[in-house]
């Protein structure tokens, strides 16, 4: 092999060694993209500290509804107190849901929440949720959840309805791997 | 007889091949390599061939007959991957490893024990992708996409042995295009400037940079799967936070440059054979090296395309869009020079002309479907139905497939020293050309009607025209399997060609004598514009 082969062998090999580490470098870019922009719906999934200057808008409201679904073959049931709600922009609101593992042997569940429309996203902040914590039950044990959020009084005012979706998946195996 | 001394001074070119098995083993001829990457090409064409049989026989009725809604969904899967990792790349990189050293002037490829690893990786590879079939629950099962969760959560047990051997076909892959972008670098004739290099060339060069920056993003995505499956990440599991849509975005990121690797050497390759039965110069040879550019970099901005109804937010189905449709302008480029090639051109259809003329029609019919794809509003209805089966069959088959089938008959003499027969080509041209129209055209109709891609059964509204598509897949299996007999009879029986048999055809490795001796250009030749 000559000199001039062996100079080009370099940056030939470390070309798709790059490119190998760029697709791995993609999966928390294309994370922080999404959250940035809040498209795809996604939402922040750690508390936000309630920021002191936000005025409540009372002059509006925002009808916020509230959807559920189980993954998979997840078995527990998973269900809002109540469905709907009216809120005021910049205001604390508080929903409730329901859990209940209703087989025979202790199981974890994580619920990962998505908003739409997916434009809402990024002014729909979450102080306190279910959704920031895997939830560990015994048999037949139920649960009462809570999630506490504002809506940023910046939502551009052309959107009058936010769904406020979570689907609870089965992490049983995950959380015992964990531990 | 022996013009090869002529070329060679040093003894060693002298001797000729080994004889027997080790020949094929050991070697490290780009010559030896080259004819074996085309028979492992041509052997998967016919196995993946003989899945599109199952697909289609099952097809040619509404209703489950012959085969499990099970099995037919491996036989979609394994007839993608075969085709696109064990038919149409190999066969491109043995087309590459035969005709790039000889068409720059150069003795061998650059690292030809690489080469050999390259080549001996892939029997293995497809070995193992083969074996699952046989496996418990099955082979892979989820699309040749493997979109997650289908290939992580839902995967049969054998998936670990499909990662494992895209792992490798990736590796040998990456290897052919280290190989090739070296070769070309550095062992050109005196006097070939990258401006003078011939088309195929050009087109396999900025391919084998495309393969260098996607197939490691595919490594990644399939190491990622691994993990996932056997040791709890959860890189495409939501339940741990991941995201599936994060799959189909890495997925074709490396997916859309593939589709490029799939007919960027198909370009070049009818960018030798259109000049040569024109008996003209190729019109606008440094328009098709920026066009070739061009879509090799916009290739890499457009993959999203593929997820319109994923729910991208407006401004992205905006972007991919535009982006996409700007694909269609070098494309256009390319398919104009060639019709001014053959403008006022004198003419002759021997059989490599034929192929290409096809191709430039039936390529241009699969582009216009897919620029009717890329309108991300229409691609609503077209998602996943039987018009993406069309649209990817009209640029894969008549595209990739036919520009390989031409490049072996223009390129046969010159390695086995042997004419085909001329008359049976025309007739394995006509029966091909008839079997694929009907096998693809009429899918444009049902998938337009709502007739869903991968499935074994389907409405009763459709049954005609799925009959029309099987009946010509059945013909045009059957023509490959003429295609088979006549390069038999060509390598055993052939007429003797001579140095250079068509007329027009120009470059160095026509210099040679027919067939091209097994060391050719040891000493440089001159290369002369
Ligand atoms: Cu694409």
């Amino acid at each position: 092999m000559d000199a001039r082969t062996q100079r080009s062998l370099v940056w030939l090999v470390l070309l798709p060694v790059a490119m190998f580490g760029f697709g791995f470098a993609l999966v928390p870019l294309y994370d922080v993209f999404c959250r940035v922009t809040g498209l795809n719906g996604k939402v922040n999934t750690s508390p936000l500290a309630m920021p002191v200057s936000a005025k409540v808008d009372l002059s509006r409201s925002i009808n916020i509804q509230f959807v559920t679904q189980n993954n998979a073959n997840m078995p527990w049931t998973f269900q809002p107190l109540s469905t709907e709600m009216e809120i005021h922009p910049g205001a604390d609101s508080r929903a409730v849901f329901r859990v209940k593992n209703v087989t025979d042997h202790p199981m974890s569940a994580q619920a990962i929440p998505s908003i739409s429309p997916a434009e809402a996203a990024q002014y729909f902040h979450k102080i306190q949720c279910f959704c920031f914590n895997q939830q560990h039950l015994a048999a037949r044990e139920s649960l009462d959840m809570p999630v506490i959020f504002y809506v940023d009084p910046e939502l551009p005012d052309y959107i009058h309805t936010i769904t406020l979706g979570y689907t609870l998946f089965d992490v049983t195996k995950l959380a015992a791997r964990a531990n | 007889m022996d013009v090869a001394s002529e070329h060679s001074t040093d003894h060693d070119a002298h001797h000729g091949p080994a004889k027997g098995f080790t020949r094929w083993v050991y070697t490290t001829n780009h010559k030896d390599i080259g004819t074996m990457y085309l028979w492992l090409a041509f052997a998967m064409f016919l196995i993946g061939g003989s899945m599109a049989m199952v697909i289609r026989a099952e097809l040619f009725q509404p209703g489950l007959q012959l085969v499990q809604p099970g099995f037919f969904n491996q036989m979609t899967t394994m007839h993608g991957l075969i085709m696109v990792f064990g038919a149409v790349m190999p066969a491109f990189v043995g087309l590459a490893n035969w005709l790039i050293p000889m068409m720059i002037g150069a003795p061998d490829m650059a690292l030809p024990r690489m080469n050999n690893l390259s080549f001996w990786i892939l029997p293995f590879a497809f070995g193992l992708l083969l074996l699952t079939l046989f496996m418990d629950g099955g082979g892979p099962n989820f699309g040749w996409t493997f979109y997650a969760p289908l290939s992580t959560q839902y995967a049969p047990p054998s998936v670990t042995f499909f990662i494992f051997s895209i792992h490798l076909m990736g590796l040998s892959s990456i290897m052919g295009a280290i190989n090739v972008i070296a070769t070309i670098i550095n062992m050109r004739a005196p006097g070939m400037t990258l401006m003078k290099m011939p088309l195929f060339v050009w087109t396999w060069l900025i391919t084998a940079f495309l393969l260098l920056a996607a197939m490691p993003v595919l490594a990644g995505v399939v190491t990622m799967m691994l993990m996932d499956i056997n040791f709890g990440t959860s890189y495409f599991s939501a339940a741990g936070g991941g995201d599936p849509v994060l799959f189909q975005h890495l997925f074709w990121f490396f997916g859309h440059p593939e589709v490029y690797i799939m007919i960027l050497p198909a370009f070049g390759i009818i960018s030798h054979i259109v000049p040569a039965f024109s008996r003209k110069r190729l019109f606008g040879y440094s328009s098709m090296v920026y066009a070739t550019a061009s879509i090799a970099i916009l290739s890499f901005m457009v993959w999203a395309h593929h997820m319109f109804t994923v729910g991208l937010p407006l401004a992205g189905e905006l972007f991919f869009m535009y982006a996409t449709m700007m694909i269609a302008v070098p494309t256009g480029v390319k398919v104009f020079n060639w019709i001014s090639t053959m403008f006022r051109g004198s003419l002759t259809l021997e059989t490599p002309m034929l192929f290409a003329i096809a191709f430039i029609v039936l390529f241009t019919i699969g582009g216009f479907s897919g620029l009717m794809l890329a309108i991300s509003p229409a691609d609503f209805q077209y998602q996943d139905t039987y018009f993406v089966v069309a649209h990817f069959h009209y640029v894969l088959v008549p595209g990739a497939i036919f520009s390989i089938i031409a490049a072996a008959y223009f390129w046969l003499p010159k390695w086995c020293g042997r004419m085909y027969d001329e008359k049976l080509g025309k007739i394995h041209f006509w029966w091909s050309f008839v079997g694929l129209n009907l096998t693809f055209f009429p899918m444009h109709f049902v998938g337009l009607a709502g007739m869903p891609r991968r499935i074994p059964d389907y409405a009763l509204q459709f049954a005609d025209f799925n009959m029309i598509s099987s009946i010509g897949a059945f013909i045009f299996g059957t023509a490959q399997l003429f295609f088979l007999y006549i390069v038999v009879k060509c390598i055993l029986t052939g007429e003797k060609a001579p140095a250079c048999p068509w007329e027009g055809a120009e470059g160095l490795e026509w210099t040679l004598p027919s067939p091209a001796p097994y060391h050719s250009f040891t000493v440089p030749p001159k290369f002369e514009d």
